[in-house]
């Protein structure tokens, strides 16, 4: 039956390009046992990785999350000219190898850079130290929350703010009395995507970071250290970490998708709020 | 209802300054930034030398290490990555924070003993066990059907060492000249699969990745992988002609004086020199300097016939980077064709 | 004076909610602080040595075979996940099975999961001796260091965004079209090349764009298993990391322009794409 062979060919497809890779984590990393691979996440340079890679991604999610509540209010509750405009715009970040995302602040904040001697001068470190990897993580997971909030705040439209303003209700009021409620479950998605590829970023903060170990490196960049020198298990023990939080980061999205279908990709609509009639 | 997210930002704040801002007085910090290999030697290297600052002066130090290719290395200390000593692959990579960077004097090299490198090593081959290719010597490696693994010469200072330990090698042969050398590197970089941007990387590559026959590594790289992954996976081969490595370190005065560690990154690495540190290196597969220590290890290293210095063979680095290395060098024409 | 007063009141717009100014002064000061003015950073300093230098970088052959080499594994890989994610969304959408529910939301782990934990699990299966490579190698099929293991990677990062834009156009297909259409006696494949994919053309080149958007500039899971030989399977960003490395600015900067260029390209088809798929909706 063709169904069947439908079915077979894309399980097997899914199988092999995703789950595999997946269990290779989790096989390797538990290959010298429960033992070597507990000593593994403690030790103290692996945990100096976890709180850094913390602590960027609570940087990052919240200077991410103004920025995406702001844009989308913007974006969402008003009429303007160049409207499209500025949404290609905040999905530039997209387009961007990680790369040249660290590369523009090293150009920009290295000590050859537009502010370098400003900088040296000052004593300021940015590249090369923690600013310099919350800078580039901001860059590269700038379009999360803005991308999830402008589509679900064009959907709701004004309907239910105009009413809160007529009863005389503030500007902040009506944010934090109607829309936010609102919005809620969407921001949950927002954060938790923004917050999974801010801790998982790896290029960008590659090329910021100096690599110096126990201050400068993140969880990913740790990874690829054990990496480097034979520690294969323990290497894929801290990535199972990091494939933990992807699950988690999953699961997560699967219960905000139940929760408000709209952010379902199924449910979404055209960004110009059409929609097909059923014959 | 603003209170929550203004307390929330200061306790960002906080937590983010107080994780950069210095420690107490009583502890010094210094930042190594070194090349791929030396990882496991600066180990345990610091916590000696840790001990000893401890009891000359009652201070206690903490030195963090940044380990990479060596020209990326030299690149990030260039934009800022604040060093206090760099302990390099080659001489090159330092003379660039002089030229480049202007944090260092043109003249750091005279500075310590020995051209400051207080341990030298060399290039040999790392084969599979049993040698099955029958690799020997250089010109085995540019035979149809081995695959050789070595990092790029344009990041990595081992690579460097590897490609003019070959061009040395070809250039003794009879009737060899410029040409005849570049015909052989040619064809032995056509047998590489894999190219690292360190020597770390590639020696991975060869060992837990299966890839290649031989590994043209460091020899204190090549004894640590037989030592960390199996004397019974691997045979160290000593070529007929190597280059004697001599891996330099340096202050970076720009970044101590700004620091105020200046006299304990000058001590750091004066007590390379010493017989301790000169004990340790011995022990990570370092050739020491130390005629005492070396004469005690002297069976652990394999003897190479001819060894040469980059300023002998091919007078020295600038001519060797400008002529091999740089844009349009000969490594580049290799591959360009 | 009343008379000016209502005047001007009627010439600006009357908006109901506050916050206007606000929000969107924010978000451009925003944007333009963390996006846009450190992009052009990239431009400023890769013209700053003059167009002649800038041309010279970009067209030196090492530079063009590392762009082919990631333009083309990206767009191989982008078609593969066309195909395959055709597949894959039409069974998620029109059958059901056990386990449906999870595979649906393993769809995202690429998503989710950092690029270098990626890369390595890949390596690790491909290699030689990897669970994959194994069984490959006696077949002559070598995958890591090559430009297939390329592919290989790139297919997992760009997958999800095939499917995740199929899905919702699939669902959303009128199920009677294509049963008015096998009454009038199509066939299977008939129904499929007349009726649906039409429909479903607009999707199809959005995923494939998306897909291929990601993959081009893709870095962390990609640079463990490429061979990094220049020439033949060295992608461009890591090209743009040796140069960096080399102190050659012009160049790294040189190439980030060509691929950023090009990325935006098809950054704005895509989204023109999308405007006109919105249009013709709207048509109907």
């Amino acid at each position: 039956m063709s169904r069947l062979l439908l079915i077979a060919t894309a399980l097997l497809f899914l199988g092999v390009f995703l789950l595999l890779p997946l269990l290779a984590v989790f096989v390797q990393a538990l290959a010298n046992g429960f033992g070597a691979y507990y000593v593994a996440v403690s030790e103290p340079m692996a945990w100096a990785a976890v709180k850094l890679t913390l602590l960027v991604a609570a940087i990052a999610v919240p200077l991410n999350l103004v920025f995406g509540v702001a844009a989308a209010w913007a974006i969402g509750k008003f009429e303007f000219r160049g409207k499209s405009a500025l949404i290609t715009l905040i999905d530039l970040p997209f387009a961007v190898s990680p790369v040249i995302a660290g590369m523009i602040f090293i150009l920009i904040f290295g000590a050859h850079g537009w502010f370098g001697g400003f900088l040296r001068a000052e004593h300021v470190r940015v590249v090369f130290a923690v600013p310099g990897i919350v800078l580039a993580t901001v860059f590269v997971t700038f379009p999360f929350i803005a991308r999830e909030l402008i589509p679900l705040m064009q959907a709701q439209g004004n309907a239910d703010e105009e009413i809160a303003r007529s009863l005389g209700a503030t500007g902040w009021q009506c944010f934090w009395r109607v829309t936010l409620p609102n919005i809620r479950w969407g921001l949950l998605y927002g954060v938790l995507l923004c917050n999974a590829r801010s801790m998982g970023e790896f290029g960008a903060v590659s090329v910021v970071s100096g690599h110096v170990r126990g201050l400068t490196n993140t969880m990913p960049l740790h990874v690829e250290i054990l990496y480097n020198e034979y520690n294969y298990t323990a290497a894929f023990a801290v990535a199972s970490l990091l494939a933990l939080l992807a699950l988690l980061t999953l699961a997560g999205k699967n219960v905000l998708e139940w929760r408000q279908p709209e952010l379902r990709p199924a449910a979404r609509r055209p960004r110009d709020g059409t929609r097909r009639e059923p014959a | 209802m603003r209170r929550p997210r203004t307390i929330l930002a200061a306790a960002l704040l906080a937590l983010g300054v107080g994780l950069i801002s210095p420690l107490p007085a009583a502890t010094v910090k210094l930042l190594n930034v070194s090349y791929d290999p030396t990882r496991e030697f600066y180990e345990e290297y610091n916590k000696a030398f840790a001990e000893h600052w401890h009891s000359k002066t009652g201070d206690t130090i903490i030195v963090n290490q940044s380990h990479g290719g060596s020209g990326k290395q030299a690149r990030s200390v260039i934009d800022g990555l604040e060093a206090d000593v760099v302990t390099l692959a080659l001489a090159y990579d330092i003379d660039a924070l002089a030229a480049q960077g202007g944090l260092i004097p043109a003249d750091w090299q005279q500075r310590l003993p020995n051209n400051s490198a207080p341990y030298t090593s060399t290039i040999v081959f790392l084969v599979r066990k049993g040698n099955p290719k029958k690799i020997h010597d250089w010109g085995d490696l540019a035979r149809p059907g081995v695959e050789v693994i070595t990092p790029s010469p344009k990041t990595s200072g081992g690579a460097r060492w590897n490609y003019l330990a070959a061009w040395a090698w070809a250039l003794r042969q009879p009737g060899a000249d410029a040409a005849t050398a570049e015909a052989f590197v040619k064809k032995l970089y056509h047998n590489v699969p894999v190219l690292d941007s360190g020597a770390r990387g590639a020696t991975v590559t060869f060992v837990q990745r299966g890839i290649g026959d031989a590994l043209l590594a460091w020899e204190n790289e090549a004894f640590l992988a037989v030592k960390e992954l199996g004397p019974d996976k691997f045979d160290i081969v000593a070529p007929s002609v190597s280059i004697v490595a001599e891996p330099p370190v340096s202050v970076v005065d720009q970044y101590v004086d700004e620091h105020g560690t200046r006299a304990v990154a000058e001590e750091y690495l004066k007590y390379l020199y010493s017989a301790q540190g000169q004990e340790i290196a011995a022990k990570h597969f370092y050739r020491p300097r130390d005629a005492a220590v070396a004469s005690r290890y002297a069976k652990q290293f394999q003897e190479i016939p001819l060894l040469l210095t980059v300023d002998a063979a091919f007078g020295g680095w600038s001519k060797a980077q400008a002529t091999h290395f740089a844009d349009h060098g000969t490594f580049d024409r290799i591959y360009g064709k | 004076m009343a008379s000016n007063a209502t005047a001007i009141k009627e010439r600006t717009p009357r908006r109901v909610l506050p916050g206007f100014g606000l929000t969107l002064g924010y978000t451009m000061v925003y944007l333009s602080l963390l996006v846009l003015i450190p992009l052009s950073a990239v431009f400023v300093r890769s013209f700053g040595s003059g167009w002649g230098h800038f041309w010279e970088v970009v067209t030196a052959p090492r530079v063009l075979a590392a762009l082919r080499l990631s333009f083309g594994a990206s767009l191989t890989a982008a078609l593969i996940n066309v195909g395959f994610g055709l597949i894959v969304a039409w069974v998620l959408v029109r059958y059901t099975f056990p386990l449906k529910r999870l595979v649906d939301a393993i769809i995202d782990l690429p998503f989710a999961l950092p690029t270098a934990v990626a890369g390595i699990a890949l390596t690790a299966l491909y290699a030689p001796n990897g669970w994959l490579g194994a069984w490959l190698a006696p077949l002559g099929l070598k995958v890591a260091f090559t430009p297939a293991g390329i592919v290989v990677a790139l297919i997992f990062v760009g997958l999800p965004f095939v499917v995740r834009t199929l899905q919702p156009v699939l669902d959303d297909l009128d199920q009677e079209v294509e049963q008015a259409a096998a009454t009038l006696g199509a066939s299977g494949r008939q129904v499929f090349a007349r009726v649906i994919l039409p429909a479903l053309w607009p999707a199809l080149l959005t995923g494939f764009a998306l897909a291929f958007a990601r993959a081009v500039g893709e870095y962390g899971s990609v640079i463990f298993i490429a061979g990094n030989m220049p020439m033949k399977s060295e992608i461009a960003p890591l090209l743009i990391v040796t140069k960096l490395e080399q102190y050659d600015y012009a160049g790294a900067t040189a190439i980030a322009v060509v691929m950023l260029v090009l990325s935006f390209g098809v950054m704005l088809g895509i989204n023109a794409l999308q405007n006109w798929t919105a249009t013709r909706h709207g048509e109907r």
